[in-house]
Protein backbone atom coordinates (compact mmCIF):
# COMPACT_ATOMS: atom_id res chain seq x y z
CA UNK A 1 0.00 0.00 0.00
CA UNK A 2 2.86 2.35 0.82
CA UNK A 3 4.07 2.01 -2.76
CA UNK A 4 0.87 3.66 -3.98
CA UNK A 5 1.23 6.61 -1.64
CA UNK A 6 3.61 8.49 -3.91
CA UNK A 7 1.86 11.24 -5.90
CA UNK A 8 3.66 10.28 -9.13
CA UNK A 9 2.59 6.65 -8.78
CA UNK A 10 -0.96 7.79 -8.04
CA UNK A 11 -1.06 9.89 -11.21
CA UNK A 12 0.36 7.07 -13.31
CA UNK A 13 -2.11 4.53 -11.91
CA UNK A 14 -5.22 6.67 -12.10
CA UNK A 15 -4.58 7.99 -15.61
CA UNK A 16 -5.82 4.83 -17.40
CA UNK A 17 -8.36 4.14 -14.64
CA UNK A 18 -10.21 7.43 -14.96
CA UNK A 19 -11.97 6.94 -18.34
CA UNK A 20 -13.12 3.44 -17.29
CA UNK A 21 -14.53 4.75 -14.04
CA UNK A 22 -16.20 7.68 -15.77
CA UNK A 23 -17.71 5.30 -18.36
CA UNK A 24 -18.93 2.93 -15.66
CA UNK A 25 -20.49 5.86 -13.80
CA UNK A 26 -22.35 7.05 -16.89
CA UNK A 27 -23.64 3.55 -17.80
CA UNK A 28 -24.60 2.60 -14.23
CA UNK A 29 -26.42 5.84 -13.49
CA UNK A 30 -28.13 5.90 -16.92
CA UNK A 31 -29.43 2.31 -16.65
CA UNK A 32 -30.15 2.84 -12.95
CA UNK A 33 -32.22 5.92 -13.73
CA UNK A 34 -34.05 4.11 -16.54
CA UNK A 35 -35.04 1.27 -14.21
CA UNK A 36 -35.76 3.68 -11.36
CA UNK A 37 -37.96 6.05 -13.34
CA UNK A 38 -39.64 3.76 -15.89
CA UNK A 39 -39.04 0.04 -15.46
CA UNK A 40 -39.68 -0.42 -11.73
CA UNK A 41 -43.07 -1.02 -10.14
CA UNK A 42 -44.99 1.59 -8.20
CA UNK A 43 -45.27 1.20 -4.47
CA UNK A 44 -48.79 0.07 -3.56
CA UNK A 45 -49.05 2.83 -0.95
CA UNK A 46 -46.67 5.53 -2.12
CA UNK A 47 -47.24 5.50 -5.87
CA UNK A 48 -44.68 7.45 -7.86
CA UNK A 49 -43.03 9.11 -4.86
CA UNK A 50 -41.25 5.87 -4.07
CA UNK A 51 -38.91 6.74 -6.95
CA UNK A 52 -37.27 9.37 -4.71
CA UNK A 53 -35.77 6.39 -2.90
CA UNK A 54 -33.44 5.69 -5.83
CA UNK A 55 -31.69 9.02 -5.20
CA UNK A 56 -32.20 9.23 -1.46
CA UNK A 57 -30.75 5.88 -0.40
CA UNK A 58 -27.59 6.07 -2.58
CA UNK A 59 -26.97 9.65 -1.38
CA UNK A 60 -27.30 8.55 2.25
CA UNK A 61 -24.99 5.63 1.58
CA UNK A 62 -22.41 7.95 0.00
CA UNK A 63 -22.63 10.40 2.90
CA UNK A 64 -21.59 7.66 5.31
CA UNK A 65 -19.17 6.03 2.88
CA UNK A 66 -17.31 9.32 2.33
CA UNK A 67 -17.08 9.97 6.06
CA UNK A 68 -15.62 6.52 6.72
CA UNK A 69 -13.19 7.07 3.85
CA UNK A 70 -12.23 10.45 5.27
CA UNK A 71 -11.67 9.01 8.75
CA UNK A 72 -9.53 6.16 7.33
CA UNK A 73 -7.48 8.67 5.32
CA UNK A 74 -7.14 10.77 8.47
CA UNK A 75 -5.91 7.77 10.45
CA UNK A 76 -3.43 6.91 7.67
CA UNK A 77 -2.10 10.44 7.57
CA UNK A 78 -1.68 10.49 11.36
CA UNK A 79 -0.01 7.07 11.53
CA UNK A 80 2.15 6.96 8.39
CA UNK A 81 2.19 10.68 7.54
CA UNK A 82 1.35 10.03 3.88
CA UNK A 83 0.86 13.35 2.12
CA UNK A 84 -1.53 11.65 -0.30
CA UNK A 85 -3.81 10.50 2.54
CA UNK A 86 -4.13 14.14 3.63
CA UNK A 87 -5.03 15.20 0.12
CA UNK A 88 -7.58 12.38 -0.21
CA UNK A 89 -9.25 13.31 3.08
CA UNK A 90 -9.41 16.97 2.05
CA UNK A 91 -10.78 16.09 -1.37
CA UNK A 92 -13.42 13.75 0.09
CA UNK A 93 -14.95 16.23 2.55
CA UNK A 94 -16.85 18.51 0.13
CA UNK A 95 -18.07 15.50 -1.89
CA UNK A 96 -19.38 13.80 1.24
CA UNK A 97 -20.96 17.03 2.48
CA UNK A 98 -22.78 17.43 -0.83
CA UNK A 99 -24.09 13.85 -0.78
CA UNK A 100 -25.25 14.29 2.82
CA UNK A 101 -27.03 17.52 1.92
CA UNK A 102 -28.57 15.77 -1.11
CA UNK A 103 -29.79 12.97 1.15
CA UNK A 104 -31.38 15.46 3.56
CA UNK A 105 -33.04 17.42 0.74
CA UNK A 106 -34.44 14.37 -1.08
CA UNK A 107 -35.54 12.93 2.25
CA UNK A 108 -37.34 16.16 3.06
CA UNK A 109 -39.05 16.15 -0.37
CA UNK A 110 -40.06 12.54 0.19
CA UNK A 111 -41.24 13.20 3.74
CA UNK A 112 -43.63 15.97 2.77
CA UNK A 113 -46.10 13.78 0.78
CA UNK A 114 -45.54 10.64 2.89
CA UNK A 115 -45.31 11.84 6.48
CA UNK A 116 -47.02 15.18 5.89
CA UNK A 117 -44.03 17.17 7.10
CA UNK A 118 -40.76 18.45 5.64
CA UNK A 119 -38.79 17.69 8.76
CA UNK A 120 -39.17 15.74 11.99
CA UNK A 121 -36.64 15.60 14.82
CA UNK A 122 -36.28 11.89 14.30
CA UNK A 123 -33.12 10.05 15.38
CA UNK A 124 -32.03 9.16 11.84
CA UNK A 125 -32.69 12.63 10.42
CA UNK A 126 -31.01 14.39 13.31
CA UNK A 127 -27.93 12.19 13.28
CA UNK A 128 -27.63 12.74 9.51
CA UNK A 129 -27.83 16.50 10.09
CA UNK A 130 -25.04 16.21 12.66
CA UNK A 131 -23.02 14.34 10.05
CA UNK A 132 -23.43 17.35 7.76
CA UNK A 133 -22.27 19.67 10.57
CA UNK A 134 -19.24 17.44 11.13
CA UNK A 135 -18.35 17.72 7.44
CA UNK A 136 -18.74 21.51 7.55
CA UNK A 137 -16.66 21.70 10.73
CA UNK A 138 -13.94 19.62 9.07
CA UNK A 139 -13.89 21.83 5.97
CA UNK A 140 -13.80 25.00 8.08
CA UNK A 141 -11.03 23.66 10.30
CA UNK A 142 -8.86 22.45 7.43
CA UNK A 143 -9.02 25.86 5.75
CA UNK A 144 -8.53 27.91 8.94
CA UNK A 145 -4.75 27.73 9.06
CA UNK A 146 -2.16 29.62 7.08
CA UNK A 147 -0.10 26.44 6.95
CA UNK A 148 -2.13 23.84 4.98
CA UNK A 149 -0.08 21.05 6.56
CA UNK A 150 -1.26 21.99 10.04
CA UNK A 151 -4.86 22.28 8.78
CA UNK A 152 -4.78 18.75 7.40
CA UNK A 153 -3.41 17.33 10.64
CA UNK A 154 -5.99 19.07 12.81
CA UNK A 155 -8.67 17.91 10.36
CA UNK A 156 -7.50 14.29 10.58
CA UNK A 157 -7.86 14.34 14.36
CA UNK A 158 -11.35 15.85 14.07
CA UNK A 159 -12.41 13.31 11.42
CA UNK A 160 -11.42 10.47 13.75
CA UNK A 161 -13.25 11.97 16.75
CA UNK A 162 -16.35 12.56 14.61
CA UNK A 163 -16.32 8.97 13.31
CA UNK A 164 -18.26 8.05 16.46
CA UNK A 165 -21.34 9.46 14.69
CA UNK A 166 -21.22 6.92 11.84
CA UNK A 167 -22.47 3.89 13.83
CA UNK A 168 -25.01 6.19 15.50
CA UNK A 169 -26.46 7.09 12.08
CA UNK A 170 -26.48 3.47 10.92
CA UNK A 171 -28.13 2.02 14.01
CA UNK A 172 -30.27 4.99 15.04
CA UNK A 173 -33.35 3.42 13.42
CA UNK A 174 -32.79 0.17 15.34
CA UNK A 175 -32.03 1.80 18.70
CA UNK A 176 -34.83 4.34 18.68
CA UNK A 177 -38.28 3.50 17.45
CA UNK A 178 -38.98 6.48 15.24
CA UNK A 179 -40.79 7.69 12.14
CA UNK A 180 -38.00 6.76 9.72
CA UNK A 181 -38.36 3.16 8.61
CA UNK A 182 -35.92 0.57 10.06
CA UNK A 183 -32.98 -0.87 8.11
CA UNK A 184 -34.21 -2.65 5.01
CA UNK A 185 -31.10 -3.33 2.89
CA UNK A 186 -28.08 -4.11 5.05
CA UNK A 187 -29.46 -6.37 7.75
CA UNK A 188 -28.94 -9.83 9.16
CA UNK A 189 -31.70 -11.74 7.34
CA UNK A 190 -31.25 -10.26 3.87
CA UNK A 191 -32.83 -7.19 2.30
CA UNK A 192 -36.56 -6.68 2.74
CA UNK A 193 -36.90 -4.52 -0.37
CA UNK A 194 -38.72 -6.18 -3.29
CA UNK A 195 -36.28 -7.71 -5.87
CA UNK A 196 -37.70 -5.54 -8.65
CA UNK A 197 -36.71 -2.49 -6.64
CA UNK A 198 -33.36 -3.93 -5.56
CA UNK A 199 -31.95 -3.87 -9.08
CA UNK A 200 -32.28 -0.12 -9.76
CA UNK A 201 -31.25 0.61 -6.19
CA UNK A 202 -28.09 -1.49 -6.53
CA UNK A 203 -27.30 0.12 -9.90
CA UNK A 204 -27.69 3.61 -8.46
CA UNK A 205 -25.58 2.84 -5.38
CA UNK A 206 -22.80 1.39 -7.55
CA UNK A 207 -23.10 4.33 -9.94
CA UNK A 208 -22.86 6.88 -7.12
CA UNK A 209 -19.83 5.06 -5.68
CA UNK A 210 -18.06 5.11 -9.07
CA UNK A 211 -18.97 8.78 -9.42
CA UNK A 212 -17.36 9.47 -6.07
CA UNK A 213 -14.13 7.82 -7.18
CA UNK A 214 -14.12 9.82 -10.42
CA UNK A 215 -14.54 13.05 -8.45
CA UNK A 216 -11.94 11.98 -5.91
CA UNK A 217 -9.34 11.25 -8.59
CA UNK A 218 -10.08 14.55 -10.34
CA UNK A 219 -9.87 16.54 -7.11
CA UNK A 220 -6.66 14.83 -5.97
CA UNK A 221 -5.07 15.48 -9.37
CA UNK A 222 -6.17 19.10 -9.18
CA UNK A 223 -4.58 19.47 -5.76
CA UNK A 224 -1.35 17.76 -6.89
CA UNK A 225 -1.15 19.99 -9.97
CA UNK A 226 -1.82 23.09 -7.89
CA UNK A 227 0.99 22.12 -5.56
CA UNK A 228 3.31 21.53 -8.47
CA UNK A 229 2.47 24.96 -9.93
CA UNK A 230 3.10 26.57 -6.55
CA UNK A 231 6.42 24.77 -6.25
CA UNK A 232 7.41 25.81 -9.76
CA UNK A 233 6.41 29.42 -9.12
CA UNK A 234 8.42 29.45 -5.91
CA UNK A 235 11.48 27.93 -7.55
CA UNK A 236 11.04 30.33 -10.47
CA UNK A 237 11.02 33.24 -8.06
CA UNK A 238 14.17 32.04 -6.40
CA UNK A 239 15.84 31.44 -9.75
CA UNK A 240 15.03 34.97 -10.84
CA UNK A 241 16.32 36.42 -7.64
CA UNK A 242 19.47 34.35 -7.72
CA UNK A 243 20.01 35.44 -11.33
CA UNK A 244 19.66 39.08 -10.38
CA UNK A 245 21.88 38.62 -7.39
CA UNK A 246 24.45 36.85 -9.51
CA UNK A 247 24.32 39.72 -12.02
CA UNK A 248 24.66 42.26 -9.26
CA UNK A 249 27.56 40.34 -7.83
CA UNK A 250 29.16 40.12 -11.28
CA UNK A 251 28.77 43.82 -11.98
CA UNK A 252 30.09 44.58 -8.51
CA UNK A 253 33.01 42.29 -9.13
CA UNK A 254 33.55 43.84 -12.52
CA UNK A 255 33.44 47.37 -11.09
CA UNK A 256 35.66 46.37 -8.27
CA UNK A 257 38.13 44.76 -10.62
CA UNK A 258 38.00 47.79 -12.86
CA UNK A 259 38.67 50.04 -9.89
CA UNK A 260 41.47 47.84 -8.77
CA UNK A 261 43.07 47.82 -12.16
CA UNK A 262 42.99 51.62 -12.45
CA UNK B 1 0.96 13.30 39.79
CA UNK B 2 2.90 16.31 41.08
CA UNK B 3 2.77 17.86 37.64
CA UNK B 4 -1.01 17.32 37.54
CA UNK B 5 -1.47 19.05 40.91
CA UNK B 6 0.94 21.84 40.01
CA UNK B 7 -0.86 22.70 36.78
CA UNK B 8 -4.23 22.45 38.51
CA UNK B 9 -3.05 24.82 41.24
CA UNK B 10 -1.55 27.24 38.71
CA UNK B 11 -4.66 27.39 36.53
CA UNK B 12 -6.95 27.79 39.53
CA UNK B 13 -4.77 30.55 40.94
CA UNK B 14 -4.75 32.34 37.58
CA UNK B 15 -8.53 32.03 37.31
CA UNK B 16 -9.06 33.32 40.85
CA UNK B 17 -6.67 36.24 40.56
CA UNK B 18 -8.12 37.33 37.21
CA UNK B 19 -11.51 36.59 38.68
CA UNK B 20 -13.73 38.01 36.01
CA UNK B 21 -13.70 34.90 33.78
CA UNK B 22 -15.78 32.62 36.02
CA UNK B 23 -18.21 35.39 36.83
CA UNK B 24 -18.56 36.16 33.15
CA UNK B 25 -19.50 32.55 32.31
CA UNK B 26 -22.21 32.49 34.98
CA UNK B 27 -23.44 35.93 33.89
CA UNK B 28 -23.66 34.70 30.29
CA UNK B 29 -25.59 31.64 31.45
CA UNK B 30 -28.07 33.75 33.41
CA UNK B 31 -28.53 36.36 30.67
CA UNK B 32 -29.07 33.71 27.97
CA UNK B 33 -31.65 31.92 30.10
CA UNK B 34 -33.38 35.23 30.80
CA UNK B 35 -33.80 35.80 27.07
CA UNK B 36 -36.18 32.86 26.68
CA UNK B 37 -39.14 34.27 28.65
CA UNK B 38 -38.88 37.34 26.40
CA UNK B 39 -38.75 35.16 23.31
CA UNK B 40 -41.51 32.64 24.05
CA UNK B 41 -43.62 34.77 26.36
CA UNK B 42 -43.95 34.69 30.13
CA UNK B 43 -46.71 32.04 30.54
CA UNK B 44 -45.69 29.94 33.51
CA UNK B 45 -46.69 26.52 32.16
CA UNK B 46 -44.85 26.97 28.84
CA UNK B 47 -41.71 28.06 30.68
CA UNK B 48 -42.01 25.13 33.08
CA UNK B 49 -42.30 22.80 30.08
CA UNK B 50 -39.14 24.08 28.33
CA UNK B 51 -37.08 24.89 31.47
CA UNK B 52 -34.83 21.81 31.45
CA UNK B 53 -33.96 22.20 27.78
CA UNK B 54 -33.32 25.93 28.10
CA UNK B 55 -31.04 25.45 31.09
CA UNK B 56 -29.09 22.72 29.34
CA UNK B 57 -28.66 24.64 26.10
CA UNK B 58 -27.56 27.79 27.96
CA UNK B 59 -25.10 25.74 30.01
CA UNK B 60 -23.73 24.16 26.81
CA UNK B 61 -23.19 27.57 25.22
CA UNK B 62 -21.63 29.01 28.38
CA UNK B 63 -19.24 26.06 28.65
CA UNK B 64 -18.33 26.45 24.99
CA UNK B 65 -17.64 30.17 25.21
CA UNK B 66 -15.13 29.67 27.98
CA UNK B 67 -13.19 27.01 26.07
CA UNK B 68 -10.89 29.46 24.40
CA UNK B 69 -9.05 30.26 27.57
CA UNK B 70 -8.09 26.64 28.30
CA UNK B 71 -5.11 26.76 25.95
CA UNK B 72 -5.16 30.07 24.10
CA UNK B 73 -3.25 32.34 26.52
CA UNK B 74 -0.72 29.60 27.28
CA UNK B 75 -0.27 29.12 23.56
CA UNK B 76 0.32 32.82 22.97
CA UNK B 77 2.86 33.39 25.76
CA UNK B 78 4.75 30.16 25.07
CA UNK B 79 3.83 28.32 28.28
CA UNK B 80 2.25 25.52 26.30
CA UNK B 81 5.51 24.90 24.45
CA UNK B 82 7.35 24.45 27.75
CA UNK B 83 4.59 22.14 28.98
CA UNK B 84 4.91 19.90 25.91
CA UNK B 85 8.67 19.79 26.42
CA UNK B 86 8.40 18.89 30.11
CA UNK B 87 9.09 15.27 31.18
CA UNK B 88 5.61 14.99 32.76
CA UNK B 89 3.15 13.26 30.42
CA UNK B 90 1.18 15.83 28.46
CA UNK B 91 -2.03 13.79 28.84
CA UNK B 92 -1.87 14.28 32.62
CA UNK B 93 -1.21 18.01 32.26
CA UNK B 94 -4.13 18.32 29.85
CA UNK B 95 -6.33 16.54 32.37
CA UNK B 96 -5.22 19.01 35.04
CA UNK B 97 -6.08 21.96 32.83
CA UNK B 98 -9.48 20.45 32.01
CA UNK B 99 -10.21 19.86 35.69
CA UNK B 100 -9.29 23.49 36.42
CA UNK B 101 -11.60 24.58 33.60
CA UNK B 102 -14.44 22.52 35.01
CA UNK B 103 -13.91 23.82 38.57
CA UNK B 104 -14.00 27.43 37.36
CA UNK B 105 -16.88 27.14 34.87
CA UNK B 106 -18.83 23.87 35.27
CA UNK B 107 -19.17 24.06 39.04
CA UNK B 108 -20.48 27.68 39.14
CA UNK B 109 -23.00 26.69 36.45
CA UNK B 110 -24.29 23.80 38.56
CA UNK B 111 -24.79 26.21 41.47
CA UNK B 112 -26.54 28.77 39.25
CA UNK B 113 -28.79 26.18 37.51
CA UNK B 114 -31.40 25.68 40.32
CA UNK B 115 -31.75 29.45 40.59
CA UNK B 116 -32.68 29.67 36.92
CA UNK B 117 -34.94 26.61 37.32
CA UNK B 118 -36.88 28.48 39.98
CA UNK B 119 -37.14 31.55 37.78
CA UNK B 120 -38.39 29.43 34.86
CA UNK B 121 -41.03 27.92 37.10
CA UNK B 122 -39.70 24.37 36.85
CA UNK B 123 -41.35 21.81 39.11
CA UNK B 124 -39.41 21.19 42.31
CA UNK B 125 -39.07 17.42 41.93
CA UNK B 126 -36.74 17.97 38.98
CA UNK B 127 -34.13 20.03 40.88
CA UNK B 128 -32.07 17.22 42.37
CA UNK B 129 -31.97 15.31 39.08
CA UNK B 130 -31.00 18.49 37.24
CA UNK B 131 -28.05 19.01 39.57
CA UNK B 132 -26.93 15.38 39.43
CA UNK B 133 -27.23 15.38 35.62
CA UNK B 134 -25.19 18.57 35.41
CA UNK B 135 -22.63 17.16 37.82
CA UNK B 136 -22.16 14.24 35.41
CA UNK B 137 -22.58 16.24 32.22
CA UNK B 138 -20.48 19.38 32.64
CA UNK B 139 -17.15 17.55 33.19
CA UNK B 140 -17.83 15.66 29.94
CA UNK B 141 -18.45 19.03 28.24
CA UNK B 142 -15.08 20.33 29.48
CA UNK B 143 -13.31 17.14 28.36
CA UNK B 144 -14.84 17.12 24.87
CA UNK B 145 -14.44 20.87 24.48
CA UNK B 146 -10.72 20.69 25.28
CA UNK B 147 -10.19 18.73 22.03
CA UNK B 148 -11.78 21.56 20.06
CA UNK B 149 -9.84 24.19 22.03
CA UNK B 150 -6.57 22.41 21.21
CA UNK B 151 -7.42 21.85 17.54
CA UNK B 152 -8.01 25.55 16.82
CA UNK B 153 -4.71 26.77 18.32
CA UNK B 154 -3.15 29.06 15.74
CA UNK B 155 -6.24 29.09 13.51
CA UNK B 156 -7.83 32.19 12.05
CA UNK B 157 -11.21 33.09 13.64
CA UNK B 158 -10.73 30.34 16.20
CA UNK B 159 -13.60 31.42 18.43
CA UNK B 160 -16.30 30.89 15.80
CA UNK B 161 -14.66 27.74 14.54
CA UNK B 162 -14.69 26.06 17.95
CA UNK B 163 -18.49 26.26 18.08
CA UNK B 164 -18.79 24.44 14.76
CA UNK B 165 -16.40 21.73 15.95
CA UNK B 166 -17.61 21.23 19.49
CA UNK B 167 -21.38 21.73 19.48
CA UNK B 168 -22.18 18.64 17.32
CA UNK B 169 -20.16 16.56 19.77
CA UNK B 170 -22.06 18.05 22.73
CA UNK B 171 -25.41 16.75 21.50
CA UNK B 172 -25.40 13.36 23.33
CA UNK B 173 -24.83 15.11 26.67
CA UNK B 174 -27.68 17.49 25.87
CA UNK B 175 -30.08 14.68 24.89
CA UNK B 176 -29.55 12.58 27.98
CA UNK B 177 -29.15 15.55 30.32
CA UNK B 178 -32.44 17.08 29.31
CA UNK B 179 -34.01 13.58 29.14
CA UNK B 180 -33.07 12.84 32.75
CA UNK B 181 -34.72 16.04 34.03
CA UNK B 182 -37.73 15.40 31.81
CA UNK B 183 -38.13 11.90 33.31
CA UNK B 184 -37.85 13.23 36.85
CA UNK B 185 -40.49 15.87 36.12
CA UNK B 186 -42.85 13.16 34.86
CA UNK B 187 -42.23 11.20 38.04
CA UNK B 188 -40.38 8.36 36.27
CA UNK B 189 -37.03 7.15 37.52
CA UNK B 190 -34.18 8.95 35.73
CA UNK B 191 -31.63 6.27 36.60
CA UNK B 192 -31.21 5.02 33.03
CA UNK B 193 -30.38 8.47 31.62
CA UNK B 194 -28.06 9.24 34.53
CA UNK B 195 -26.26 5.95 34.03
CA UNK B 196 -25.76 6.71 30.35
CA UNK B 197 -24.41 10.15 31.31
CA UNK B 198 -22.03 8.47 33.73
CA UNK B 199 -20.91 6.19 30.90
CA UNK B 200 -20.35 9.19 28.62
CA UNK B 201 -18.29 10.86 31.35
CA UNK B 202 -16.14 7.74 31.87
CA UNK B 203 -15.56 7.24 28.14
CA UNK B 204 -14.61 10.89 27.58
CA UNK B 205 -12.40 10.82 30.69
CA UNK B 206 -10.53 7.80 29.34
CA UNK B 207 -10.29 8.82 25.68
CA UNK B 208 -10.25 12.60 25.25
CA UNK B 209 -6.98 13.45 27.11
CA UNK B 210 -5.09 11.48 24.45
CA UNK B 211 -6.84 13.26 21.59
CA UNK B 212 -6.36 16.66 23.24
CA UNK B 213 -2.68 16.03 24.00
CA UNK B 214 -2.19 14.89 20.41
CA UNK B 215 -3.81 18.08 19.11
CA UNK B 216 -1.63 20.21 21.42
CA UNK B 217 1.52 18.47 20.18
CA UNK B 218 0.43 19.12 16.60
CA UNK B 219 -0.02 22.80 17.35
CA UNK B 220 3.51 22.93 18.75
CA UNK B 221 5.21 21.33 15.74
Amino acid sequence: MHRFAKPSVFLKLTDPLLPWLAGATAILIATGLYFALFASPLDYQQGDTVRIMYLHVPAAWMGLFCYVGMAICGAMSLIWKHPLADICARATAPIGATFTALCLITGSLWGEPMWGTWWVWDARLTSMLILLFLYLGYIALVNAFDDPERGSKAGSALALVGAINVPIVKFSVDWWNTLHQPASIVRMDGPSVDPSMQLPLALMILGFTCYYFVLLILRVRLELNERRIRALQLSGMFDERSDQEAEKANSYDAGHNAEASQ
Amino acid sequence: MNGFLAILQRDLRLALRQGADSVMVVAFFIVTTTLFPFGVGPEANILARIASGVIWVSALLAAMLSLERVFQTDYEDGTLELLTLSPVSLELLVLGKVLAHWLTTGLPLIIAAPLMAVMLNMDQNGFVTLMIAMLLGTPALSLIGAIGAALILGARRGGVLVSLLVLPLYIPVLIFGAGAVEAALLGISATAQLQIMGAILLITLAATPFATAHAVRQAME
